[in-house]
């Protein structure tokens, strides 16, 4: 845990002091430190290209009265840079009449443990793991022209401390291993990736040469698109494989479903609570309690201890994400959903791992049903216009069915749908459902969260392909 | 208030210093502050103010061959201390990479030129939120908006770039950003859309009352959009969309793209990559230019290069270590193009858009489809359908898909560049691309 006032000429008592004063009469607001430190190690081209450590620290100061939002961040923890930040926020919030709410939900439960991953393997370790995956691919035979792998650790303290010096802390370890190789065959390049990762050490991933099973997923990858032909264009059933290609939930209907999209009705489900947003059989839920994922919190970015939230439930809209100031607005409460890239961001209703949970039929039997189609197994990212609605997802890996049966793989190619309507389509709902691997980074307004999903196979009835094939 | 050059030279040398005393054999550092006020309104009234102050430094240190490298917003002398003594210690656990080195002295700038990139007024928000209620006042006017949302940031930044080889120069840059997103609405549909402007001095933002008309129109002009079928159609991207053009082709010629062997690009230089009458520029000595520099991250001095001439490739965008490892000199490159530009083509906008019978009008897309490695390009769009020069319908939930090999051999320019942000180009008509739809 970091003492953020060690170095400082600002005690914990003079900050609790500044941070009640101006928070008086505002609805909401607290005093957001963070202290984090991260490394990266790169491998590329044969040889360790970057070998970095990064060390920030910093404040946030929030205040919020009815709608407004005032905050100001900096990264010298001082007397005078706070009392400076105070006055700012007064000079936006001028005439506050509010009523401080005090009221935030208490919890033991943690879902990670208060590790830094960093210290926990050498740097010569790591290098020697990089150098490994290496030869290990570049043994695969002379179509590997290209290696790239890296190592990306973190160990994120934060500290909020609210109004009457109530105080919350979290110690939030996270890890990513990721991997890329390009293959060459008669002129043609083409590239796969893989990656794992999550709220534990290096080792929970890559002990027991685990790290050769994220290589050879990485090469199947590559491999499989290198005998790839062009992609089909125009609308046509889809199957999508277990995991990852739940980046189509979250484009789909995840954003369009937090609070401040529908508090200020700019989303396309604003006016759906209750109604039924996708076919019976499909529930969707958002969940931060899962242990060691990469989209767990013990508590949110507001302190709010996070949980299990329910978004759609057999077909029908139950809820929405929410953090303090869109839940107090729309009359609900936070469901732990408040985040922030760091202190130099505003807190924001974000998704942590959201998740379609398993139907009861076969992938098998969704393929079978197809006679002209696509097979998306793997994605590269998404987008989502939430106003509209429309939204985009990137295959990786892909194959055309044909009658029922698997046929040749596809380029890659993009594939968009329409958020409110594409859960109706849905006809097929899979019993595997599956994790991701653990490397989503959610981007919302400029700010990168980390983020999980997770679904079974399912099978849309139709939905528009990208490709060049007419 | 935003630190004064002294102050980042004094931490620079102290880093240096500090380096050296440790056993690094050479060093690099960047010391950066940037102050910036945001002020953002919804339905013309205020939503949030946010104000920010950031200090960084990064250091790079070297021994031999050897090199790492540490950031930290902590500029405090003990915890920078530390952190100095971890990166000279990471790097001699690093292994040797013959590439490694600090740029040849004979390339770093000389000079610095005033490039006009500071203007000195601060305004107060409450003069911002004048502005942002002229512009939410316009972007409202019609009934069918029913969403509006306004920023206005001021930002000023300043930052000292040194090394062990002696460098040490930096400069402050200033820039006023506004920009309004709107929410229309009808029976059928709910768009979004919206208008932007950013300078380096105040007086050159655009009109408040202009943006907020022009947000509005936009959006309105999207309701009740259609799908259209799957067919290959001639392609017209408006100048913002038109610009990510060129920033694939920036990524598929930077120094370490074609060195790692991952660019369609590669090996391309004198040869011809565009249809004929294709210029491209980047220009780093515009006056008030958005991407304008005096040299590049690590010091080396930039010149405006033609990166095609007539079609034909003729520069790759070059840093140190990677010119090192094509065996080419440094172009000043690292960390990216400054100011990049397609040249005006020699047709107006209203030939563009009679060019073919029918055609496709894209203002936005969606989606992260370019690959640079094979060129292949396919993402979400939305705009309108032109029939003889005249906008028909729009259209949305289509994607639009090609190979920028083939596409680059088919671009046709308009004649009406703007200089509205760091890459520009003007509209730009591609044929042979495909639209999947119905």
């Amino acid at each position: 845990m970091s003492n953020f006032f060690e170095k400082s000429d600002l005690s914990r008592s003079e900050a609790e002091n500044i941070i009640s004063e101006t928070l008086q009469k505002c609805d909401d607001g607290e005093l957001y430190l963070e202290n984090s430190k991260s490394e990266s190690i790169l491998l590329d081209d044969n040889k360790i290209k970057n070998s970095s450590y990064n060390s920030d620290l910093g404040f946030g100061f929030r205040a919020i009265s009815d709608e407004v939002v005032a905050y100001s961040h900096s990264n010298e923890i001082s007397k005078n840079s706070l009392k400076q930040s105070s006055e700012n926020l007064k000079s936006t919030l001028k005439s506050v009449k509010g009523t401080y709410n005090h009221k935030i939900p208490k919890s033991n439960k943690k879902y990670y443990d208060n590790i830094n991953p960093i210290e926990q393997k050498s740097l010569n370790e790591k290098i020697k793991i990089l150098n490994d995956v290496n030869n290990y691919l570049r043994s695969k035979g002379d179509k590997v022209k290209q290696v790239t792998a890296n190592f990306l650790g973190e160990q994120k303290s934060v500290e909020i401390i609210r109004s009457d010096g109530e105080t919350l802390s979290d110690v939030r370890p996270l890890i990513r291993f990721n991997v890329s190789v390009m293959l060459e065959k008669n002129g043609r390049k083409e590239t796969g990736v893989y990656g794992v990762g999550g709220r534990q050490s290096y080792d929970a991933y890559l002990k027991d040469d685990n790290w050769k099973s994220v290589c050879d997923e990485a090469l199947r990858i590559a491999s499989v698109n290198l005998e790839s032909k062009p992609a089909p264009a125009g609308e046509m059933k889809v199957v999508l494989g277990p995991g990852w290609p739940a980046i189509l939930i979250h484009e789909a209907v995840g954003h369009g479903l937090e609070g401040d999209f529908n508090r200020k009705k700019t989303s396309a489900f604003h006016n759906l609570m209750g109604q039924k947003v996708a076919s019976e059989g499909v529930t969707i839920i958002d969940d931060g309690t899962i242990d060691n994922r990469r989209g767990s919190l013990t508590i949110d970015d507001e302190g709010t201890p996070t949980e299990k939230t329910v978004l759609i439930e057999n077909g029908i809209l139950k809820n929405f994400m929410q953090d303090r100031l869109n839940a107090r607005l729309m009359k609900t409460r936070s469901t732990g959903s408040g985040r922030r890239e760091n202190y130099r961001h505003i807190v924001l209703p974000r998704m942590r791992n959201t998740m379609m949970l398993s139907g009861n039929q076969t992938q098998e039997e969704m393929i079978k049903a197809v006679d002209k189609g696509i097979f998306a197994v793997s994605f590269g990212g998404g987008q989502v216009d939430i106003t509209s609605g429309k939204f985009v997802f990137n295959c990786t890996e892909a194959y055309e069915i044909v009658n029922g049966k698997i046929g040749s793989p596809i380029k890659g190619a993009t594939l968009i749908g329409d958020g409110p309507s594409i859960l109706k389509e849905v006809s097929m709902v899979g019993n595997d459902m599956m994790m991701d691997p653990g490397i989503g980074t959610c981007g919302k307004a400029g700010q990168g969260v980390p983020v999980g999903v997770a679904q079974p196979s399912i099978l849309i009835n139709k939905m528009t392909v990208g490709g060049t094939k007419l | 208030m935003i630190k004064d050059q002294e102050f980042l030279e004094k931490k620079a040398s102290y880093c240096l210093g500090l380096a050296k005393k440790l056993g690094a054999t050479e060093s690099s550092v960047i010391v950066d502050n940037s102050v910036s006020e945001t002020v953002n309104f919804r339905n013309k009234k205020l939503d949030e103010s946010n104000r920010s102050d950031d200090l960084g430094i990064s250091i790079t240190t070297y021994i031999g061959k050897k090199k790492s490298s540490i950031s930290s917003s902590n500029l405090l002398d003990d915890n920078l201390n530390i952190l100095i003594e971890k990166c000279v210690e990471t790097t001699k656990n690093t292994p040797e990479d013959e590439f490694n080195s600090l740029p040849d002295r004979d390339l770093l700038a000389k000079e610095v030129k005033d490039l006009d990139l500071y203007d000195d007024t601060h305004i107060e928000n409450d003069q911002k939120i004048d502005y942002l209620k002229k512009l939410e006042t316009a972007a409202s006017n019609d009934k069918k908006i029913v969403n509006t949302e306004s920023s206005f940031t001021e930002r000023k930044t300043n930052f000292v770039l040194a090394n062990s080889e002696g460098f040490c120069n930096g400069y402050k840059t200033s820039s006023f950003t506004a920009s309004s997103v709107t929410v229309a609405k009808d029976e059928k549909s709910m768009e979004r859309d919206y208008e932007y402007s950013s300078k380096c001095f105040l007086k050159d933002l655009d009109d408040a009352d202009e943006l907020g008309n022009i947000a509005a129109n936009q959006t309105i002009r999207k309701l009740s959009p259609k799908k259209i079928g799957s067919e290959k159609i001639p392609i017209i991207f408006d100048k913002r969309i038109a610009k990510g053009v060129l920033s694939t082709f920036a990524s598929a010629i930077s120094s370490s793209a074609i060195s790692r062997g991952t660019s369609f690009l590669r090996d391309k230089v004198n040869q011809k990559i565009f249809s004929d009458k294709i210029n491209v520029f980047d220009k780093p000595d515009k006056l008030k230019g958005l991407g304008s520099r005096n040299f590049d991250i690590e010091g080396v001095k930039t010149n405006t290069l033609k990166l095609v001439d007539q079609g034909i490739l003729k520069h790759y965008l070059i840093d140190t270590y990677n010119g090192k490892k094509l065996n080419l000199k440094s172009n000043g490159r690292c960390g990216g193009t400054s100011n990049l530009y397609f040249e005006n083509g020699n047709i107006s906008f209203k030939d563009l858009l009679n060019s073919n019978s029918k055609c496709l009008y894209i203002t936005e897309t969606i989606g992260h489809g370019s690959n640079i490695v094979t060129g292949d390009y396919s993402v979400g769009a939305t705009g309108f359908l032109i029939e003889n020069g005249e906008f028909k319908y729009p259209i949305n939930e289509i994607t639009i898909a090609g190979n920028f090999k083939d596409m680059f051999q088919n671009i046709t320019l308009a004649n009406d560049l703007e200089f509205k942000y760091a890459t520009n180009s003007p509209t730009m008509l591609i044929e042979g691309m495909v639209v999947a739809g119905k």
